[in-house]
């Protein structure tokens, strides 16, 4: 009879069914920081849509009685050595940082995740093969393969993306087969395959659906650092060729004039930091919603 | 142990063969005659005859089958020989021997500075959870792991060195030399070096720290009435610590990773930069063999990472 009380306690003090869609917003826009970071973002994607109509000057425009200017009420953020506004090519750089970061990360991913569920699922020599490949690239250094890559295929925001993808494929592609490895021992992929099912049934119904959540906030903190990458490669001047607008050839414009027009570097320096702080946040806050460890805790 | 040390040897051995294999193809595969791209800028502006070109072919053995042509670099690069850069005329292996000590030396002290400030920045954050000295530490770390290198390169030379004129903006003396003019020089750069790889290891321990603080085994410290520092000392940081055996291996590829910027922004002779410039004078040689040394060195730094795993936490079984 106590047993039966118990087990009646239990149940009534367990927590009311919550719709999952219901839970993963309540925990994602739990932190003001994560909205903060959504609100970046949503920014950036809305700057680059419009940049057209926001920006008050042509950024490509070559105004050289305007060289050099502090800021003031006609150039908010001051104007560079060849007299464009520094804000418009604020503006028109956040199209490279969404262009390069969500065609790599697409790309990457496809491939990454194909990849590491192939070599998951069906082990043996393929496994190896593709494993030890990806343990290969991961030996370089993001930046270092992507130079090496970039040195060779051209400058180019093309060939950055090519470049960054490939540094990016190996880590998606090492998660995913990890993840896969550890997903293909449930149960349900057993029951699944006593039922017949084939090996492209199973990988693509059950192992990746099970393995996307986790992959999801790999593929947002990626972008954060690819956001990074980029602009380390256009800052050594590998990258968008001139006089198109990246943020970090921007920093490294505005170096020389440090002294007098410290604002030239700082802009672009801030507004890389913000997308990319922005980033990790909203990767942060995806993590906590989609952890299923998590559950019952937030 | 020994037959997992054996198999992971056996495997970092083909990892670097296949490194080479995809530096080698990525300049022969990728579009574009590799003779073009060996030579660069002479070969475009016409400056070379047909005949001078076909012997430079033979030279650089491109007359060969691709099979041939690895085998012959390979052996090469067994005897220590890298090749000859383009546009140093020097021997490879002589240029990276005499920038290798100065990438070095920054490095390691970025290393050290990484991992002892982050480890306490973290340690500090998780043993006074809640209170403001982990608000502020993560928000440090948070901040840190996102500011760009070059920018914040740019803001501190800004401050330290233009305005304030305490420290150089660039060069690099030998400590033997100059010690205190070498102290003055490396400091905003080594710190730049440290500053993401810092902020990666606050994090890492902070989380750590934290699941470990909740094992049972801590609650059984705690009861037997010890200190609080042997507890966090004695008990939780030695399990703690184990991530930071995985940062210290994903920080020699920052180190190089960040060279290339640091050494770039601040005039420093190292082996970034020769690849920096090697890029930019399209000297394919130096590029090839440089980034094979580095993927090298790096495969090598995690095999020795995840054999002191095992070493270090008697929990991880490995089959």
């Amino acid at each position: 009879m106590a047993e039966v009380n118990t087990a009646i306690q239990e149940f009534s003090e367990a927590p009311p069914r919550v719709s999952e869609w219901k839970r993963f917003w309540r925990v994602f826009l739990q932190r003001k920081i994560v909205i903060f970071g959504l609100v970046v973002l949503g920014l950036l994607v809305f700057t680059a849509a419009f940049a057209d109509l926001i920006a008050p000057y042509d950024p490509y425009l070559n105004k050289l009685e305007d060289s050099l200017q502090g800021p003031s009420s006609s150039h908010w953020l001051g104007t560079d050595i060849q007299g464009r506004d520094t804000l418009s090519r604020l503006i028109y750089g956040s199209r490279t940082v969404l262009q390069v970061g969500f065609i790599t990360v697409s790309v990457a991913a496809i491939i990454g995740f194909a990849l590491g569920l192939i070599a998951g699922f069906v082990g043996g020599i393929t496994a190896a093969v593709i494993m030890r490949i990806m343990d290969a690239l991961m030996g370089f250094p993001m930046l270092i393969l992507a130079m090496m890559l970039a040195a060779i295929l051209g400058g180019g925001i093309q060939n950055v993306i090519i470049a960054l993808t490939v540094a990016t494929i190996p880590g998606y592609a090492r998660v995913m087969n990890g993840l896969a490895l550890t997903i293909k021992q449930n149960d349900y992929v057993l029951a699944e395959r006593s039922m017949g099912a084939g090996n492209w049934r199973i990988m693509l119904n059950h192992i990746l659906p099970n393995a996307l959540p986790p992959m999801i906030v790999l593929v947002t903190l990626q972008l954060g650092g690819l956001v990074m990458a980029e602009a380390a490669l256009s800052f050594i001047g590998i990258g968008i060729e001139p006089p198109g607008a990246a943020w970090g050839a921007m920093v490294n414009d505005g170096y020389r004039y440090l002294r007098s027009f410290p604002i030239l570097s700082i802009a672009p320096g801030v507004a890389i930091m913000l997308v990319v702080f922005a980033f990790n946040m909203v990767g942060d806050g995806l993590r906590d919603a989609l952890d299923p460890r998590l559950r019952g805790i937030l | 142990m020994t037959a997992y040390i054996i198999r992971r040897l056996f495997m970092a051995v083909v990892i670097i063969i296949l490194v080479t294999v995809i530096v080698f193809l990525s300049i022969r595969l990728l579009p574009g005659d590799p003779l073009i791209i060996f030579l660069g800028n002479q070969a475009t502006s016409g400056t070379i005859t047909e005949e001078e070109l076909d012997r430079l072919r033979i030279e650089y053995r491109l007359d060969k089958s691709l099979p041939e042509q690895y085998a012959l670099w390979m052996w090469d690069l067994l005897h220590g020989n890298l090749g000859t850069s383009i546009y140093y005329h020097e021997n490879v292996g002589t240029l990276m021997a005499e920038r290798f000590p100065i990438t070095l030396h920054l490095g390691v002290l970025a290393l050290i500075l990484n991992i002892v400030v982050g480890t306490l920045m973290g340690l500090a954050a998780a043993v006074r959870r809640g209170t403001w000295i982990d608000t502020v530490s993560t928000f440090l770390a948070n901040i840190g792991v996102c500011i760009p290198v070059f920018w914040l390169a740019a803001i501190l030379v800004y401050i330290f060195s233009l305005r304030l004129g305490w420290l150089e903006i660039a060069g690099y003396i030998s400590p033997f030399e100059d010690f205190w003019l070498n102290t003055r020089q490396i400091i905003l750069p080594v710190f730049c070096m440290a500053i993401g790889g810092l902020s990666t290891t606050a994090r890492l321990t902070r989380s750590s720290m934290l699941e470990v603080t909740r094992q049972d085994y801590i609650r059984t410290a705690w009861s037997k009435g010890l200190r609080e520092r042997t507890v966090i000392m004695k008990h939780a940081l030695k399990n703690g610590l184990i991530p930071i055996v995985t940062v210290l291996g994903m920080g020699i590829g920052m180190v190089f990773a960040g060279s290339v910027i640091i050494e770039t922004m601040f005039a420093i002779p190292g082996v970034g930069r020769l690849l920096v410039t090697s890029i930019f004078a399209q000297d394919y040689v130096v590029i090839q063999s440089g980034t094979l040394v580095i993927a090298a060195i790096i495969v090598i730094t995690n095999l020795f990472v995840e054999i002191s795993y095992v070493w270090l936490d008697p929990r991880i079984r490995y089959n």
